[in-house]
């Protein structure tokens, strides 16, 4: 319907464009009238006729027809603007104001026309951005009709982007052309896109419509042929730059969940069973904050996450050292009761999370600078969200290296986790070092948990779905070093992406735990195993 | 001389025991029938159907506890993945139990109605023989078998150890309820398998096929408590322990830990396997979450509470755990995950022995007092 219309409008345009240039005169009120009619044929039909005597002073009655600010005063047409009310023949202010304009209506029948016909003018528009969205609307129903219109709009284009939309635009309108040598042009031209619709238009080119083919020309259909095959070469490779993105996305995600069970596993040899609810912690931390600026801070609520990332690192540090203190400290040299007890704490804090903020997902919402995306190819959006966490984690990660390589306590915890006794004898204060590690690695599950909340519902529940992975990430890149953890997370991201796009979720999901669970054998120290010499427990 | 076996088996318990065993298998082959069947509903000593259920449910856990603590307690590896293979045995059972519905399910056809609701035509090719009560059970017992001792001999083979095998059987655990949440795997996906109708032709839901069940529970428990009392007193189960607490100088001396490590594995997980098929028909279903990760972990703070390195522990353990858990899944349903939470906090912090210790040391403690008549200094289990 839209298609049908924009091209009867098209046509209009392009005999106007054809026969009087760019009209300047003001509107002949004889034009306008019309359009205040009941009928909407006849408004159909002003529309068409306006547009075509003085596309430029057309637009703003279009517009405000289209956002029923267009009134009738008596037999005069106005534009109501606010305040203001302005003549639409002459786009002069009345003043004073006349009383009472009765508002035009229209039908969606018209409302259609109307759209259409604001996308092609559009086109001649001074701003780039307004060319820029109508150019697009026209590709994909540019037909040879429009071709004269498109050359005129091209010849007065200087935008290099907006120029390639346009040519395809009008390419693909030649391909209805009797002329083979222009069809041929207009295939090869199409081939240099990347958008999966004009793939669709191209693969009628090279098929058979009952016997014959639906291109007569031999050589136009080998060319429709290459083509389609560069077009789909190029669609691969943005599926696989969008999937090894959101593999990287993941990646740095198990990377911000598993960064800090390394550092604990590196220096205690303790499992942290209570991680995704450190996690938890951070999720629940950046919420809170959202909650506080609500409540005290309207105006700044879009920047309620920068507030929420010293918060959750704090909280879930906090919950961290009190584990320590109260309980793994009194664990050590058995791990495996360690394991036991830390998940004995994840239940409880679990339960403590439902009972303080009840067992239903909390909303946290994005801010408004996190929204929408980078669109790198047509059919590749990186959504801003993604884009932010990949940067916050390689920022956790070197703030994570700064610490453990050039600070003190970094390296203590490096001197404790290569050999616990002999870092003592040398006047480490092994305890100490310990519960600020231990504190360390949860305050940097709590940034995880910032940053999770973002993308992931947050819920008590939330910190049990990330343990199994943070694990395997730690098991796979061995412990000690961050190295480990880096490859590891990012490998197992991109994998796991790459599997889900031939296997479905729940498959890639348990083959990549299998390939864990026999790379574990060949090399049980995981990727990166420290080197030394040691003995065994 | 080789002592009969008879003979070791009479002197693998002392005579409290036995009679502590002899009392318990009265109780369950003989008084729990007469007063589940015998006796009026409104008489007091009636057992409801809800107790029966309650109780061999536990049972089956225990028989898992005692497996748990086989492998933990004696042999020092801890397994976060027994759900799997307790699972897989009430899945290899409730395939049988799923062919016995006949065509009484919803659809009325030979096919279990969860294959009639995907379409399918025919059974899968894992589903033959399934109507057979002997081949349900060799598979209960194989499959999980041949499962654990394949991961066991890589793993093993591996000297994966301590930590890192825990999280590796938590990771297999996990993998494997994810293959079986989906529908495709052929196992029901998330309903898994219900709606039970009968077992050898008689009906689960019948009063005396449920006492039948409660007793063979029973008699499973006991047999596992014999077996594994003949095995850890036995020299394999010396060298078992000797493994558990210094591996290497086990390695030294010439013993291969591999095997003792790898028969101790699979023989726990052909008991867990054995009790999920029990399990399954008295409870009447079984799906996919009994792998979940947090199933798996429990199954250790039972052991924990109980005592490992004991085996009356385990059992008890099993009893404390789960009558406390549905005593407060009904009356307090929101305080049961911090109880769990203590408890497991509590149990590795101030009773490394489990309550069996804490007995033993309360009664040491109270014959030293008699004896010598000096207070004691120290704190229990600290």
């Amino acid at each position: 319907m839209r298609k049908k219309s924009m091209r009867k409008f098209a046509l209009l345009l392009c005999g106007w464009l054809l026969s009087a240039g760019w009209a300047q005169a003001a509107i002949d009120p004889s034009l306008l009238k019309p359009l205040a009619s009941e009928d909407s044929d006849s408004k159909i039909a002003a529309i068409a006729a306006l547009a075509q005597a003085a596309p430029e002073e057309a637009l703003p009655v279009l517009k405000a027809l289209a956002d029923n600010s267009l009134a009738l005063v008596g037999e005069r047409l106005v534009i109501v603007d606010g305040e203001r009310v302005l003549d639409a023949a002459s786009n002069a202010e009345i003043n004073p104001a006349p009383e009472a304009p009765e508002a035009i209506g229209i039908n969606n029948r018209v409302r259609r026309e109307l759209s259409a016909a604001l996308a092609a003018l559009r086109l001649f528009s001074s701003e780039r951005e307004v060319r820029w969205q109508a150019a697009q609307e026209v590709t994909l129903s540019a037909d040879a009709k429009m071709l004269p219109l498109l050359d005129k709009a091209l010849a007065g284009e200087t935008d290099a982007e907006i120029r390639a939309r346009l040519q395809l635009a009008h390419a693909q309108a030649s391909l209805g052309s009797p002329d083979a040598g222009v069809r041929h042009a207009a295939v090869r031209t199409l081939g240099e896109s990347s958008d999966p619709k004009v793939r669709q238009l191209l693969i009628p080119l090279t098929e058979k419509r009952g016997e014959v083919w639906s291109e007569p020309d031999s050589a136009v259909r080998a060319a429709a042929g290459t083509s389609i095959r560069a077009i789909e070469e190029r669609l691969a490779w943005a599926d696989n730059l969008g999937r090894a993105f959101t593999g990287l996305s993941l990646g740095s995600i198990l990377l911000l969940a598993a960064l800090g069970l390394a550092i604990t596993y590196g220096v205690m040899g303790v499992i942290n069973m209570a991680h995704g609810e450190l996690l938890m912690v951070g999720a629940y931390s950046a919420w809170a904050m959202q909650s506080v600026f609500r409540a005290y801070l309207p105006g700044a609520l879009d920047w309620y996450l920068l507030a929420a990332v010293p918060f959750g690192f704090l909280a879930a540090a906090l919950v961290g050292v009190l584990m320590e203190r109260i309980v793994i400290r009194h664990l050590y040299g058995r791990p495996l009761e360690t394991l036991l007890a830390t998940w004995g704490i994840s239940l409880f804090l679990m339960q403590v999370a439902r009972t303080l903020f009840g067992a239903q997902n909390v909303e946290v919402a994005n801010p408004v600078w996190m929204a929408g995306g980078i669109e790198v190819l047509p059919n590749l959006m990186l959504p801003w969200n993604r884009i932010i966490i990949v940067a916050f984690s390689i920022a956790v990660l070197a703030a994570m290296w700064a610490i453990l390589n050039l600070s003190r306590l970094g390296m203590f915890v490096r001197a404790v986790t290569q050999n616990r006794p002999m870092a003592g004898c040398v006047g480490v204060p092994t305890g100490r070092v310990d519960t600020l590690a231990f504190g360390l690695g949860a305050g940097i599950a709590g940034l995880g948990g910032v940053a999770l909340s973002q993308i992931a519902n947050v819920g008590p529940d939330m910190g049990q779905g990330y343990i199994v992975d943070s694990f395997m990430v730690v098991v796979l890149g061995g412990v000690g070093q961050l190295a480990g953890a880096v490859w590891a997370a990012l490998g197992l991201g991109v994998f796991t992406k790459f599997l889900e796009g031939w296997t479905g979720a729940v498959v890639a999901k348990i083959v990549v735990l299998v390939f864990i669970i026999i790379f574990i054998q060949k090399r049980p120290q995981g990727l990166f195993a420290l080197k030394g010499r040691f003995v065994e427990s | 001389m080789r002592t009969p076996l008879l003979v070791r088996l009479g002197r693998s318990f002392d005579a409290r025991s036995w009679q502590l065993l002899g009392l318990f298998a009265a109780f369950a082959l003989i008084a729990v029938p007469i007063m589940h069947l015998l006796l009026p509903p409104e008489h007091p000593l009636h057992l409801s159907t809800w107790f029966i259920t309650l109780i061999g449910k536990i049972l089956c856990y225990a028989i898992v506890a005692v497996a748990m603590d086989l492998i933990w307690g004696y042999g020092g590896i801890l397994s976060l993945g027994h759900g799997l293979f307790f699972a897989l045995g009430g899945y290899a059972f409730g395939m049988y139990l799923m062919r016995q519905i006949g065509r009484d399910g919803s659809y009325q056809s030979d096919l279990p109605d969860f294959m009639v609701f995907l379409d399918w035509q025919e059974l899968p090719w894992f589903w033959v023989g399934s109507d057979s009560f002997v081949w349900a059970a060799l598979l209960v017992l194989v499959v999980p078998a041949l499962i654990a001792f394949v991961f066991g001999y890589f793993a093993f083979r591996s000297r994966i150890k301590g930590v890192y095998f825990s999280i590796i059987t938590q990771a297999l655990t996990y993998a494997a309820m994810l293959l079986f949440f989906r529908n495709e795997t052929g196992f029901g996906g998330n309903n898994g398998f219900t709606d039970f109708k009968r077992i050898l032709g008689y009906s689960i839901t019948a009063p005396e096929t449920r006492v039948v069940l409660f007793a063979l529970s029973a008699l499973a428990l006991i047999g596992t408590l014999l077996l594994a009392r003949t095995l850890v007193i036995s020299k394999y189960g010396r060298i078992l322990t000797a493994i558990r607490d210094a591996e290497s100088r086990v390695m030294f001396i010439g013993y291969h830990p591999l095997w003792y490590k790898l028969f101790v594995w699979t023989l726990s997980a052909m008991l867990c396997a054995l009790a999920g098929a029990l399990y399954v028909p008295q409870v009447g279903i079984i799906n996919p979450s009994e792998m979940s990760v947090a199933n798996s972990i429990e199954i250790a703070i039972w052991v924990a509470v109980g005592g490992r390195g004991t085996l009356i522990g385990p059992v008890i353990g099993a009893f404390i755990v789960n009558l406390a858990k549905s005593w407060f899944t009904v009356s307090f349903p929101e305080y049961w995950l911090f109880f769990l939470g203590t408890l497991f906090i509590v149990a590795t912090l101030y009773l490394p022995q489990g309550v069996v210790g804490l007995w033993f040391s309360l009664r040491a403690r109270l014959r030293r007092g008699g004896d010598k008549g000096a207070p004691a200094t120290r704190g229990v289990g600290a």
